[in-house]
């Protein structure tokens, strides 16, 4: 085994780079600002493009337009840039255009600190579009994650025709650890699809699935015949509709394409434990504590096990309810004051659902863990 | 010479409008340069230019209010071979100013047509950033408070190469495309045109009112002149093509056996500009020397040269879970800063944590095990404590050894630096801590 010292940023950036990714912009915000850091050094020499943005506005408008032409791109900031993303955010998931953004969370609201961590824009990121339309959030747990679902939300952008957030986290992006560099898993690099039917006497129609699909084929702007792309409500060729029943179904269809389909893309780790009458649900670094937690409190002979979500949206709902089959009571330890745990609640009316919450900066103790899962 | 028109979709614009005429215009300008409906692709923003791509069979992208100018740069440094055109109206010029501003400031090779009619058509007619303070439009009083911009002008001071002011109804007007999309570089052109639906029912303006309005501003062609310079996209790809890509992250072998097994937490407690950080990266990469994983959590504030350092450092003979450290086995205190900040964990301390402190720092009190450094005495320089430290701990075997923290420096540090830090090392050794 031969290891390495890496931030959490650091493992994105060469996740970004195994995925394909071609184009970054960012404006810089701690502590997102080192994902800009590397991906500057990364991609020019490559043959890349990496931009600083005058805003973040900007900076995701570079990642539109470069992802029109054809290029896997990705941005990066911390909560405050998100809600300047937001109507940008709305563009792409309306238009299909893919893109990955990723959130180095920080303990919020608004300016809020900017070197303390935090999961506070758990909903915000699934709700924070104009039309409430679904999004793909994938939470890393560790400098691990962090390449490999770098590299797992380029494919499915790719695959999805869709923006697919990497909600990070302060204690991730600016906290170094060992990584076993060669066993990390590089899964097979995607790329958008283009049309199987059309030809050139055939107009590329951009916004029309082929076959059962329900993901449009992708034809770049650039390519050989002329391709549009409008944030207005559109019909299949990317003019504006005002047919209602167009209108309805392509809404369908997007929201479809994503719930549909997560079950394909639920990641996930677990501890199980035979007969377990509890159930503790985390995600992000706050997994880390649950999962010291539990294990203790296996070891001391407790029927506990441990689900940590990496796939947040759209809710692996599926997975939830069978982890949680059996259980009497289901603790959610979350690094805010209560996200998440509204889903939990939505998913399992009738269990003893506890929430292990904390929004002051510091990490989620394991010992807060053991008290809430021993408070019975 | 083919028409870029799209044949199914006419112009429909209010009658009158002076935006017909530039689609038309637009037309006329690409076709004569030779253009395909596929070299070329139309940006439009919103409002009534936001159209203008519809009524083209080009490539079109049609985005958010005054975001227009961010697309274009993206398409544009993504296929530099593409005729890059943006659209956008005297609206959009208003909300996405600082796009403007920045995009004559890189002087990319976009070529921006302000369809300008001093007010906003589309929502009714209120005031923009251009609308003249005497005109009479649906914002009340509120554009007599305000100066209009002539954003030439703007253009010209933020660094653009080729900013021209035209009319609508100028017959020079597709010379003048011509010449903005020949521009090798960011183009503006400002055509000044009637909105006969909402600004012209009210105001007296006229295609000779437009020309004597134009007469009356600065000429401008020094300032462009003196502007011209690289282009953004190939200075970029010129630049790119200097530079060498990096190596992957450095892998570290495990070559040393650990002087402790087990999960151990140690806290360095100092001031910034003591090297705690870099100290605590080298704790990590000795640990990883012998096959230990490490993890490193550091708190310091955004000023650079002040106030407190403290960095946490986990390492184990086990994947590490949580990274926080509720009770350390070891504290390095270097300087009081670092002390006050974590002031409320010294009392939970035992006899097993061993605290290396600096003479010059005071403790909160506390029942863990206190060795003492005197740095003064020794001659040893505040930004030197933490690796002076780190030899203490090596030759005291507390969670590294000095094979691991040699190899851990020459993992950090190269040449003139590793002779430093490897030589003050060797001089720490010779004097060891005390118990305090």
């Amino acid at each position: 085994m031969a290891l390495t010292l890496i931030d959490g940023n650091e493992a994105i950036a060469w996740g970004a780079l195994a995925a394909g990714c071609r184009f970054f912009a960012g404006y810089p915000i701690t502590p997102a600002t080192t994902i800009y850091n590397a991906m500057l050094r990364l991609l020019p020499p490559s043959g890349g493009v990496c931009l600083q943005g005058e805003d973040e506005i900007a900076s995701i408008g570079f990642c539109l337009g470069a992802s029109m032409a054809g290029f896997k791109v990705m941005t990066a900031t911390s909560g405050p840039g998100i809600s300047l993303y937001s109507e940008q955010i709305s563009f792409a998931i309306g238009s299909e255009i893919p893109i990955v953004i990723v959130d180095v969370q920080r303990l919020g609201p608004s300016t809020g600190s900017a070197t303390k961590g935090a999961d506070g824009d758990i909903q915000f990121l699934r709700w924070g579009n104009s039309g409430g339309l679904p999004v793909i959030v994938l939470a890393p747990v560790d400098a691990r994650d962090c390449f490999e679902l770098t590299m797992a939300a380029f494919n499915l952008a790719e695959a999805y025709r869709c923006p697919v957030f990497l909600a990070s986290n302060k204690e991730l992006s600016m906290t170094r650890e060992t990584l076993d560099w060669a066993a990390l898993v590089r899964p097979r690099v995607l790329d958008r699809r283009p049309p199987a039917t059309t030809g050139p006497d055939r107009p590329y129609l951009p916004f029309e699935p082929e076959g059962d699909s329900l993901v449009p084929p992708f034809l770049p702007i650039g390519a050989g015949r002329p391709v549009r792309q409008t944030s207005s409500t559109h019909g299949a060729d990317g003019f504006i509709t005002t047919d209602p029943k167009r209108i309805a179904a392509n809404q369908e269809r997007l929201r479809r394409k994503l719930e549909s389909a997560v079950a394909e893309f639920s990641y996930y780790s677990e501890l199980p434990a035979v007969a377990a009458d509890t159930l503790v649900i985390s995600y992000g670094v706050s997994a880390r504590a649950a999962r010291a937690a539990v294990l203790q409190e296996q070891r001391a002979g407790r029927a506990v096990a441990l689900l940590v979500l990496k796939t947040l949206w759209p809710v692996p709902e599926q997975l939830i309810r069978e982890r949680a089959r059996g259980c009497r009571r289901v603790l959610v330890v979350e690094m805010n004051l209560g996200q998440y745990v509204r889903e939990v609640q939505r998913l399992l009316p009738d269990r003893e659902i506890t929430l292990i919450g904390r929004m002051d900066g510091e990490l989620i103790r394991p010992a807060q863990i053991r008290e809430g899962i021993a408070h019975d | 010479m083919t028409s870029l028109l799209n044949p199914n979709r006419p112009p429909a614009f209010c009658p009158g409008c002076a935006h017909e005429r530039v689609v038309a215009t637009l037309d006329r300008a690409l076709t004569e340069l030779g253009l395909t409906a596929t070299e070329v692709v139309l940006v439009s923003d919103i409002g009534c230019s936001g159209l203008f791509d519809t009524f083209f069979q080009t490539h079109a992208l049609h985005g958010l209010h005054g975001r227009a100018l961010t697309y274009a740069t993206g398409l544009k440094l993504a296929r530099p071979e593409l005729t890059v055109i943006v659209t956008m109206g005297d609206g959009g010029l208003g909300i996405g100013g600082a796009h403007v501003l920045s995009t004559c400031r890189r002087n990319i090779d976009l070529t921006l047509l302000v369809l300008n009619n001093f007010n906003y058509g589309m929502t009714g007619g209120q005031c923009s950033s251009t609308t003249p303070r005497e005109a009479q439009v649906e914002s009340g009083f509120l554009n007599r408070l305000e100066a209009p911009l002539d954003i030439c002008r703007v253009a010209a001071a933020a660094g653009a190469g080729f900013a021209a002011r035209v009319s609508g109804y100028d017959p020079l007007l597709s010379e003048r495309m011509q010449q903005a999309i020949r521009h090798d570089g960011f183009a503006l052109v400002d055509i000044w045109g009637i909105c006969p639906g909402r600004y012209g029912k009210r105001n007296p303006i006229s295609p000779g009112s437009i020309n004597a309005a134009m007469d009356r501003l600065p000429d401008l062609t020094d300032t462009l002149a003196a502007n011209a310079r690289d282009e953004y996209g190939r200075a970029y790809r010129e630049e790119a093509a200097k530079l060498v890509a990096p190596a992957p992250p450095a892998l570290i072998e495990a070559r040393f056996p650990p002087p402790q097994g087990g999960r151990r937490e140690i806290l360095l407690l100092g001031s910034a500009g003591q090297r705690i950080i870099t100290a605590g990266e080298i704790l990590c990469l000795a640990a990883a020397t012998a096959g230990l994983h490490a993890t490193q959590k550091n708190d310091y504030p955004i000023t650079v040269m002040r106030g407190h350092s403290v960095s946490e450092v986990v390492c184990s003979d086990r994947p590490i879970d949580y990274t926080g450290i509720d009770r350390p086995n070891l504290v390095v205190a270097l300087a009081q800063e670092g002390v006050a900040r974590k002031a409320g964990i010294f009392r939970e301390l035992g006899p097993d944590t061993v605290i290396l402190k600096a003479r010059d720092v005071s403790l909160p009190d506390t029942s863990g095990t206190i060795l003492e450094l005197d740095f003064k005495a020794l001659g040893i320089r505040s930004q030197d404590r933490a690796l002076a430290a780190l030899g203490e701990l090596a030759d005291r075997r507390l969670v590294l050894t000095r094979d691991m923290l040699g190899a851990a420096l020459q993992l950090r540090f190269s040449g003139r630096l590793l002779d430093a830090a490897l030589k003050q090392l060797e001089a720490g050794g010779n004097s060891p801590a005390v118990v305090g």
